[in-house]
C-alpha cells in the first residue's frame, strides 16, 4: 500500500513540475488579455525576416553532420569488430573528448586557432581555405565542431546497435559471395543496422537544432541563433518559439524511431 | 597457423586505414584547437610561457564564478540524479505500458531540450511577469537566483537520468528481490544491501553526466540570469566577445583551461564505475 501511494505522489509532482510550464508556455502563445484568443504568435514565426533562410541553414548544417558522423565512426567501429581490436580504446577515448572540453572552452580554441591561422598562413595557398571554411552560408568550422561534438552520441549509440548484430559472419559471407565493400556497407550492414543509425541520426540533428553556444560566439545565425535575435522584445513570439523548437525535437525523435521501428 | 596471423595483421593494418578519416579529422578539428588553447593559457605577455593567466582566474571575480558553477553543478547532479531515479522507478514499476512509454519518450525529447528556449519557458512560468509568479504573488526575482536557475537546469537533468538509470532498474531482477524478501529482509535491507550497490554505479555516472551537462551550460544562464549569478561560462563568453577590457583573451584561455580539468577530474570518477556496472547488467 505504502509503495502505491509514493508512486502516486512521485507521478503526480513530476507530473506538475513537468507539465505545468509547458502548459503556460502554449497557454501564453495563444491567449492574450487584449486579443482574446489567437494563434497570431505562431503566425508571426513564419512571416518573421529569416526564418527559412536560417531553418534551411541549420537543417542543412545537421545533413551534413549525420552523413559525415555515419562515414567516420561506422568503418571504424566496424574495423573494431573485424580484426583491429587496439582500436577501441583510441576510439573509446576519442569519443569521450568532447565531453571533457565543455562547447563554450571549445569555441575559444577553435576562435583563437582560426585567427592565428589566417595571420601565419596570410601569405600561403591555405589562406583561401581557412576563409572559404568560414564561409557564412555553409559554414565547415561548424559541420566540423558538431560532428565532434555529436560523435560521443553516435558513437555509443552505434556501438550499441552493432553489438546485437554478428558483424563478422555477416561480412565474411558477404565477401565470399563477392560483395564489394561499399556493398557489404551500405547493403548488408546499415539494414542490420536501422534503428541504431536512427538512433545517431536523431542525437545528431537534435545536437545541431538546438546548439546555441558555438554558433552564436562565432558569428553564424543557425536557427538557434535566429530564434534568440528575432524573439527581442516580443515575448509571445519568443515563448511561441521555444514552443516550436520543443515540437521540433519530439517531431525529430517520433519519426526517426519510426523509421528505425519499421526495419522489424 | 602462419596464414591465421597473416591475416589478421593484414586485418589490422586496414582496421587502422578504415579509421583513418576519423583519427585525421579529430586530430585537426579537436587536436588543433584545443592545443591552441593551452599553448594560449600558459603564454605570458611579451612572449614565453608562465602561469600569470592561470594565477589571475584563480582570484576574484573568476574564482567566485568557477565555485558557484561547481556549487550550481553539483546541487543539480545530486538532486537530478535522486529524483530522476525515484522517477523512473516510479515508472518502471508502474504496470501501465503506455505511462512507461510516454515518460521514456517525453524523457528522450526534454533531456534533448535546453538553451534559450528552455529559459524563455521558465521566463513565461516564473519570470518577474510569469503566470504562476502572479497566480501565487511571489513577486519578482523568483527565478533569477542560484536555486532558480537549478530548477530550471533540473528540467533537462532530471529527463536524462531518467534514460541513463532505465536500463539498469530493469536489469535489477526481480528474483533477486524475491529471494531477498523470502530470506527474511526487509524493503530498506533489499536496497540497502542488494539495489543501491548495483544501482550505484550507473547512479554515480549519470550524476557525473548530469554534472557535466549543468557545467557546460551557457546559453540559459545567459538568457536568465545575465549577470546576476556569477558563473565561468558567462565569464568566458564575455572575456570571448570583449564585453571587458582588451587584453583579456588569454583570461579566456586560462578559464577554459580551468574548466576542462575541473571536468577531467570528474570524468575520472566515471570511466571506471562504468566497466563496473557494466559487469552486473549485461
Amino acid at each position: 500500500m505504502a509503495g502505491v501511494t509514493w508512486r502516486r505522489l512521485t507521478l503526480g509532482v513530476a507530473a506538475v513540475y513537468f507539465l505545468v510550464p509547458l502548459a503556460i508556455a502554449v497557454w501564453f502563445t495563444v491567449y492574450n488579455e487584449s486579443l482574446g484568443f489567437s494563434l497570431g504568435a505562431y503566425g508571426r514565426i513564419v512571416s518573421a525576416p529569416g526564418f527559412g533562410e536560417s531553418l534551411l541553414k541549420s537543417l542543412l548544417l545537421g545533413a551534413a553532420v549525420i552523413v559525415l558522423v555515419l562515414l567516420l565512426a561506422l568503418p571504424a567501429l566496424l574495423a573494431v569488430r573485424l580484426g583491429a581490436p587496439g582500436l577501441r580504446p583510441v576510439l573509446e577515448t576519442i569519443t569521450t573528448l568532447p565531453l571533457i572540453v565543455p562547447p563554450i572552452t571549445y569555441v575559444v580554441g577553435i576562435a583563437n586557432a582560426l585567427r592565428g591561422g589566417t595571420d601565419a598562413l596570410a601569405a600561403t595557398p591555405f589562406w583561401q581555405t581557412l576563409i572559404s571554411i568560414q564561409d557564412e552560408d555553409f559554414p565547415v568550422v561548424l559541420v566540423l565542431a558538431y560532428v565532434m561534438l555529436a560523435l560521443p552520441f553516435a558513437y555509443r549509440s552505434l556501438d550499441t546497435g552493432l553489438r546485437a548484430v554478428d558483424v563478422r559472419t555477416l561480412v565474411e559471407a558477404a565477401r565470399n559471395l563477392g560483395a564489394s565493400w561499399p556493398y557489404v556497407l551500405f547493403r548488408v550492414i546499415l539494414p542490420n543496422l536501422r534503428s541504431a543509425v536512427a538512433g545517431a541520426s536523431f542525437l545528431s540533428l537534435a545536437l545541431v537544432m538546438g546548439e546555441y553556444t558555438i554558433a552564436a560566439l562565432m558569428g553564424y545565425r543557425t536557427f538557434p541563433v535566429w530564434i534568440v535575435t528575432v524573439s527581442g522584445s516580443d515575448g509571445q513570439l519568443s515563448v511561441a518559439l521555444s514552443v516550436l523548437s520543443l515540437g521540433l525535437i519530439w517531431l525529430l525523435l517520433l519519426t526517426l524511431s519510426g523509421a528505425g521501428r519499421k526495419s522489424k | 597457423m602462419a596464414g591465421l596471423t597473416g591475416s589478421r595483421r593484414r586485418g589490422g593494418g586496414a582496421g587502422w586505414l578504415a579509421a583513418a578519416p576519423l583519427l585525421v579529422v579529430t586530430l585537426i578539428a579537436f587536436g588543433i584547437p584545443t592545443v591552441v588553447l593551452g599553448v594560449g593559457a600558459f603564454s605570458v605577455k611579451g612572449g614565453g610561457f608562465g602561469f600569470d593567466n592561470l594565477s589571475a582566474t584563480m582570484q576574484e571575480p573568476y574564482i567566485g564564478a568557477l565555485w558557484s558553477s561547481v556549487k550550481l553543478s553539483a546541487v543539480v547532479a545530486i538532486l537530478g540524479a535522486v529524483l530522476g531515479a525515484f522517477l523512473a522507478q516510479a515508472v518502471l514499476t508502474s504496470r501501465s505500458g503506455l505511462l512507461r512509454e510516454a515518460v521514456l519518450t517525453a524523457s528522450g525529447v526534454l533531456a534533448n531540450f535546453g538553451g534559450v528556449p528552455l529559459a524563455f519557458i521558465w521566463i513565461a512560468t516564473l519570470g518577474n511577469s510569469g503566470v504562476v509568479t502572479a497566480a501565487l504573488g511571489l513577486g519578482s526575482g523568483v527565478l533569477y537566483n542560484f536555486w532558480g536557475l537549478a530548477l530550471v537546469y533540473l528540467y533537462f537533468s532530471i529527463p536524462l537520468m531518467v534514460l541513463v538509470i532505465a536500463p539498469a532498474l530493469d536489469g535489477l531482477k526481480p528474483q533477486w528481490r524475491e529471494a531477498a524478501l523470502n530470506n527474511g529482509a526487509s524493503t530498506w535491507q533489499f536496497w540497502r544491501h542488494v539495489g543501491i550497490p548495483v544501482l550505484g554505479p550507473a547512479l554515480l555516472g549519470g550524476g557525473v553526466l548530469l554534472f557535466g551537462g549543468a557545467f557546460a551550460a551557457y546559453a540559459t544562464a545567459a538568457a536568465m540570469v545575465g549577470a546576476s549569478v556569477p558563473l565561468v561560462t558567462l565569464q568566458i563568453a564575455d572575456a570571448l566577445t570583449g564585453n571587458v577590457l582588451i587584453g583579456y583573451e588569454n583570461i579566456a584561455l586560462a578559464l577554459s583551461v580551468d574548466m576542462i580539468v575541473i571536468a577531467l577530474l570528474v570524468m575520472a570518477v566515471y570511466l571506471p564505475l562504468q566497466k563496473r556496472s557494466s559487469r552486473w547488467l549485461a
